[in-house]
């Protein structure tokens, strides 16, 4: 045995003096020290990490099947269903982790927003979170127009078209994009050829670096402390845990949880109530013959609120792209020296209350008609969506502020 | 020879060697992008077709297919060209003056002849199929409404000649396709000028 051990041992030395393996692991997880009052929203970035992984293995597998035409595409998801072994699992796994995605991607955003995670000194780890959250918008939507239903195709018309609204090189650009004067086999195949080579090497990229920002400067925390500032003689911070085992294994029992409900979706409700994977896009794509009413997947529904309250083509897309864009100032729209939204004033939690009520109604508005009380309701809460980003400077520089504890809180499990 | 470093000319090297790389990058982009441009096939595709309207009964509407976009034609009614002046008080753009059409379109018919209206079926906000309701005081417009069409996912309106009403998230009046007419009965769509027969 112990010849064993060392000949294992020193095949471990060869490979360490060839490949930096062990002090990889020893500087991401197993000495990654990370603050030890976590919570139930410090899942959200693991499991993140593994909604990417079945969307990247599944659809590795739907590819096998997929044909990108104009023609076949449609039948190719039916093949899919009906005929390929397991396919209807393998297909379903993929739509409803693209849903999944958004539920963790907009929870992992709520707590940064909760605990100020954005602040200084995580501004980049907050902006290639924003870059990948706009990836992962881009991916959705590339995603959604495969299927080659009539709500991908219309879906595709307008998003594109949203193009055309920038004055002078507007058309041409939208041409440019489509490949053709409407939608078509072309551009089928390039969004198919982005959706799983271009934009999925982005995102991994993207993490990689979302990742290695957020191990450069040490994880935030509820009480919105840096450990980093209090160390024990050895020099790891006094109140920091090693991420393996303790957070490995905290995350284990968040990931069952999530893969029962995730299972739970893909085998008893997959279309979610057609919020998922919407009724109309059963039909296949029909070029004269508009869905009566078009609306996007839930998760890109705030924005399209947005887009839909405005009259005006060109500044309904300027303030839609806005809504987005004003997420990546938000390290500099907050003034206020307090991280955790513990420690902070009644003022940041009444807006922060507000833009989450918004955003939500948002969502709801996006999914009906654009009629009557419906746009009056869109616009009243596009004004607080947009209120609680550019009054930020105000209001955070005269926020009463409770005393931020030296130390974490922490109660430990008799 | 000196020890020293000659850091201006090092500064010089460097910046041509980057200033020389970005042109180079910028030509090594050029086919990638230009790529993109609709195709020469996707191009062959888009040519003009010829549309017979003889069959076109007063107050009907076809729909033909030209570069993969809907375009249809409307026999109107002399009711509906009656109607067009008096609605240039609810339109955005009333005269034409910013939308897209070709010159001989630019009136309040927004036609070559009055009576057969031509007009890209696609909303000029974001690219739906607006539905026709051509009856007035019908449908979503309500008891006022002139008749027209109506997008259903935005909720823009037009007039019998495709212009936008206000209030409508579309700024600009329906697209004119450019079109000729071969002789009474025979509209050509895509070329302003109908070719010469036999000229080929």
């Amino acid at each position: 045995m112990a010849a064993n051990g060392g000949r294992f041992a020193a095949l471990s030395r060869w490979f360490d003096e060839r490949f930096p393996g062990h002090k990889l692991i020893r500087e991401h997880v197993s000495e990654y020290y990370a603050p030890k009052n976590f919570n139930f929203w410090y899942y959200f970035g693991s499991l993140a990490l593994v909604v990417l992984v079945i969307q990247i293995v599944s659809g590795i597998f739907l590819a096998m099947s997929y044909t990108p035409s104009d023609t076949e595409a449609f039948q190719s998801i039916e093949y899919i269903m009906r005929e390929v072994e397991w396919g209807w699992l393998i297909r379903y796994l993929h739509s409803t982790g693209a849903s999944a995605f958004f539920v963790v991607i907009y929870l992992h955003m709520f707590r940064a927003l909760l605990y100020g995670s954005y602040k200084y000194p995580r501004e980049l780890v907050w902006i290639i979170g924003m870059l990948i959250y706009v990836a992962l918008m881009a991916e959705g939507f590339f995603g959604y127009v495969l299927p080659w239903g009539n709500m991908s195709y219309w879906g595709a018309q307008v998003i594109v078209s949203l193009f055309s609204a920038i004055p002078g090189i507007g058309d041409g650009l939208a041409e440019w994009i489509r490949g053709d004067y409407s939608i078509s086999d072309i551009t089928l195949n390039r969004f198919f050829a982005l959706h799983v080579v271009a934009v999925p090497l982005l995102l991994v990229f993207l993490v990689v670096a979302h990742i290695l920002a957020l191990h450069e400067v040490g994880s935030n925390n509820p009480d919105g402390v840096e450990i980093k500032e209090r160390k024990n003689p050895d020099g790891t911070p006094l109140d920091g845990i090693p991420f393996h085992p303790y957070y490995t294994y905290k995350d284990l029992v968040g990931t069952g949880v999530f893969l029962i409900l995730f299972c739970g979706i893909v085998f008893f409700e997959p279309t979610f109530g057609g919020l998922f994977l919407e009724h109309p896009n059963f039909e296949p794509a029909n070029p004269l013959n508009t869905p009566e009413h078009i609306a996007p997947v839930w998760y890109f529904t705030p924005y399209y609120a947005i887009l839909r309250a405005v009259p005006d083509k060109l500044a309904g897309a300027l303030l839609m792209g806005f809504a987005i864009l004003v997420f990546f100032f938000l390290p500099w729209l907050d003034r206020c020296k307090v991280k955790s939204i513990r420690y902070r004033g009644w003022v940041y939690k009444a807006f922060l209350t507000a833009f989450a009520v918004s955003f939500l109604a948002l969502m709801y508005l996006g999914l009906q008609p654009a009629q009557g009380i419906y746009v009056t309701f869109a616009r009243i809460f596009t004004v607080i969506y947009f209120a609680f980003f550019l009054l930020m400077p105000i209001y955070t520089r005269y926020e009463k502020t409770k005393t931020v504890p030296d130390r974490v809180t922490f109660h430990a499990h008799a | 020879m000196t020890e020293e470093v000659d850091k201006s000319r090092r500064q010089f090297l460097t910046a041509a060697t980057v200033a020389t790389g970005a042109v180079g990058a910028v030509f090594a982009a050029t086919p990638f992008v230009l790529s993109w441009q609709p195709s020469v096939r996707a191009r062959a595709l888009g040519a003009p077709i010829e549309v017979d309207i003889s069959k076109l009964e007063s107050g009907a509407m076809i729909t033909v297919q030209w570069r993969k976009q809907p375009v249809w034609i409307v026999h109107r009614t002399r009711e509906m060209l009656e109607q067009l002046p008096r609605n240039t008080e609810q339109l955005k753009d009333p005269q034409s003056e910013d939308s897209d059409q070709p010159d001989y379109a630019r009136n309040e018919a927004r036609a070559r002849k009055p009576d057969y209206l031509v007009l890209i079926g696609t909303c000029t906000h974001l690219g739906c199929l607006p539905k026709s309701r051509f009856q007035m005081g019908v449908g979503e417009g309500g008891p006022n409404w002139p008749g027209g069409w109506f997008c259903v996912c935005h909720g823009s309106r037009f007039d019998m000649a495709g212009r936008v009403f206000k209030e409508s998230p579309a700024s600009l009046n329906l697209r004119v396709p450019p079109y000729d007419y071969v002789n009474d009965t025979t509209v050509i769509v895509g070329v302003d000028q109908a070719p010469v027969k036999g000229a080929a």
